[in-house]
């Protein structure tokens, strides 16, 4: 990436443990650099406090919210991944958070520290079900009005659930249940072999 | 003395008004002629693009990123096949890094050029966007003439670009660059100190530094606020590290700073374009790894191998080892980045989109403000949405 992080990579990883080391204990987050992004792992319950010193240190700057999405994992106890990006444009470098968090649990809103984050935070309670304490108008943004599941989850179907049409006897719009003329078919050309790795040693 | 109660008008915007660039539903809370309180209400163009990435091969998936910002569509590609190629950790052939750096600006202007063509529109002036979009029609002639599409392109390809660019469409560019300056310099002279257009633009919509970094404003949207900051600039990707160029930043925020800056970039754009006709190496344009990308045409006509080969990667496709990364390339419009989650397998577990107009979007109540309901129309002509990317 850019020379500007290269010449002092960890220098940067050093103040970011400095300062998140004044407000958590060091044995609760997991910093390291890997493809030329800080990634920071922690627990749901530490989020706003590490949010609010990245944000706030005078050394780091991570002023400017770029990102939050989460990840479906239907498999692990703690269902849900979620992620945070954060950039800091006086020092040029950007930093992920992650977490695990149950299905049933809720996060905490960083609306109060990033406004930016309301619609993202409403995008990830539409689409994977997610609720945030305290945010101020927590509604579905991008499906329909009164639209039922959230659709990134993995369980929710590809082709979903209803299907819309203008009924010429009622006069207005109709949600059926889905009725696919083929059914759904999904191709998997996976190679059966084993063992098939792409690295550049077996060249 | 008889009090009059006065109740603020509830007003509904779109989604289908020439003003809303696309399908944007306002619900506005008027106090007479002023906006109290703007609620965009997005998502009518939501496809569940994140979802049919997770069901496609990577090679599949690809195309979805020109349907994003269908102003900008190869800009998009790019963000894609960085995240990929960086999991992948693929070095490029260099000339592949040449020709993506010559379509991302042959892109920004094709954007900026329907920006401020419709800008203009929305403000009352049709000259400029008749003009500009005979200029985006010779642009696009480029785009068929690498990928055989004018809008949805598909051209950039993991481990490099499709095709090679043919020698012609190199001497058209460069004959097209020598005729733009003139496009601009009429352009210029028809807003830059128009009347109505400054009265327009001038002191509307305006955006503080602070308000722009809390918003999660980027591009322009940024940079109109004084806030020198762009990608190419700060993590230069492909080769922008080797062309020069310089990154114009606004003073007061404004609707007429941001115009101003986005003439500027199509100059230098037109700057950046012209190093690379001069500099472009020559050599292969997709990395040679048969894992990765096909084989020659001709080599398939005699080796049963690279049919075979050909047919699986068309097939199974490529096989991202596990992993994450995010990778963000500066769109036309600001940020525009990919956060990729692999499983080891030839579908993405995982892609979400970060398009810089969302933000902007959710920046459109403080913006407008205080502002009259024509002023809103301004405000929604300067963030320059399109609702491919936002609602995705």
């Amino acid at each position: 990436m850019v020379s500007l992080i290269k010449s002092n990579k960890n220098n940067t990883l050093k103040i970011i443990s400095d300062v998140l080391d004044t407000v958590v204990d060091e044995n609760d987050y997991n910093l390291e650099l890997k493809n030329g992004l800080y990634l920071l792992n922690i627990n749901q319950f530490m989020l706003i406090k590490v949010v609010k010193i990245l944000k706030e240190n005078e050394k780091l700057k991570l002023n400017q919210f770029i990102d939050l999405t989460a990840v479906d994992y239907p498999n692990k106890e703690n269902r849900f991944e979620m992620i945070y990006i954060l950039l800091s444009i006086e020092f040029n470098f950007r930093i992920i958070i992650k977490f695990f968090i149950n299905e049933n649990a809720s996060v905490d809103s960083i609306t109060n520290l990033f406004p930016a984050a309301n619609w993202y935070e409403r995008e990830v309670w539409d689409l994977f079900g997610i609720a945030f304490n305290n945010h101020p108008d927590l509604r579905r943004l991008l499906t329909d009005y009164g639209f039922i599941g959230h659709p990134l989850r993995k369980d929710f179907p590809l082709s979903g659930n209803v299907e819309v049409k203008y009924d010429l006897n009622e006069k207005k719009v109709v949600y059926e249940p889905i009725k696919l003329t083929q059914s759904f078919r999904e191709f998997e050309f996976e190679s059966p072999w084993k063992g098939e790795k792409l690295d550049n040693n077996n060249e | 003395m008889n009090e009059k109660q006065i109740k603020n008008l509830t007003l509904n915007f779109g989604p289908q008004h020439p003003a809303a660039h696309g399908v944007l539903r306002l619900v506005l809370e008027m106090d007479g002629e002023v906006v109290e309180r703007a609620d965009p209400h997005i998502g009518l163009l939501h496809r569940g693009t994140e979802k049919l990435i997770e069901n496609k091969t990577y090679l599949q998936a690809m195309p979805y990123f020109d349907r994003l910002d269908y102003v900008s569509p190869m800009v998009q590609e790019h963000a894609f096949v960085l995240a990929a190629e960086q999991l992948l950790a693929l070095e490029l052939p260099e000339r592949a890094l040449w020709i993506r750096v010559l379509f991302d600006e042959i892109t920004r202007i094709l954007n900026h050029a329907l920006q401020i063509g419709a800008q203009g529109l929305d403000l009352g002036a049709t000259t400029p966007f008749l003009w500009l979009f005979e200029e985006r029609e010779k642009l696009m002639s480029f785009y068929e003439a690498v990928s055989g599409a004018r809008l949805h392109a598909a051209y950039y390809r993991i481990g490099g670009v499709h095709q090679d660019i043919p020698e012609q469409t190199l001497n058209d560019i460069a004959n097209w660059s020598k005729g733009f300056h003139k496009i601009i310099n009429d352009i210029e002279g028809l807003l830059d100190e128009n009347r109505i257009f400054k009265q327009r633009t001038v002191d509307i919509g305006v955006v503080s530094k602070k308000e722009a970094l809390d918003w999660g404003f980027t591009g322009p949207m940024l940079r109109g606020s004084g806030v020198a900051w762009d990608l190419r600039k700060h993590e230069p990707y492909a080769i922008y590290d080797k062309v020069d160029f310089d990154i114009p930043v606004g003073k007061n925020g404004d609707c007429y700073d941001r115009y101003l800056i986005r003439m500027e970039e199509m100059k230098q754009s037109l700057k950046i374009i012209n190093q690379v006709l001069d500099k472009m190496p020559k050599g292969e344009v997709i990395n040679d790894n048969p894992r990765i990308s096909p084989p020659k045409r001709n080599t398939m006509k005699s080796s049963m191998e690279s049919l075979i080969s050909h047919f699986k990667l068309y097939t199974e496709g490529v096989r991202v080892p596990e992993g994450s990364v995010y990778r963000a390339v500066e769109a036309p419009k600001g940020e525009f980045g990919v956060y990729l989650v692999s499983d080891g397998t030839n579908k993405p577990y995982r892609c979400k989109i970060r398009a810089p107009g969302f933000a902007h979007l959710q920046g459109l109540d403080f913006m407008t403000k205080g502002h009259q309901l024509a002023d809103l129309v301004a405000c929604i002509a300067t963030m320059d949405v399109v609702f491919g990317e936002i609602d995705r």
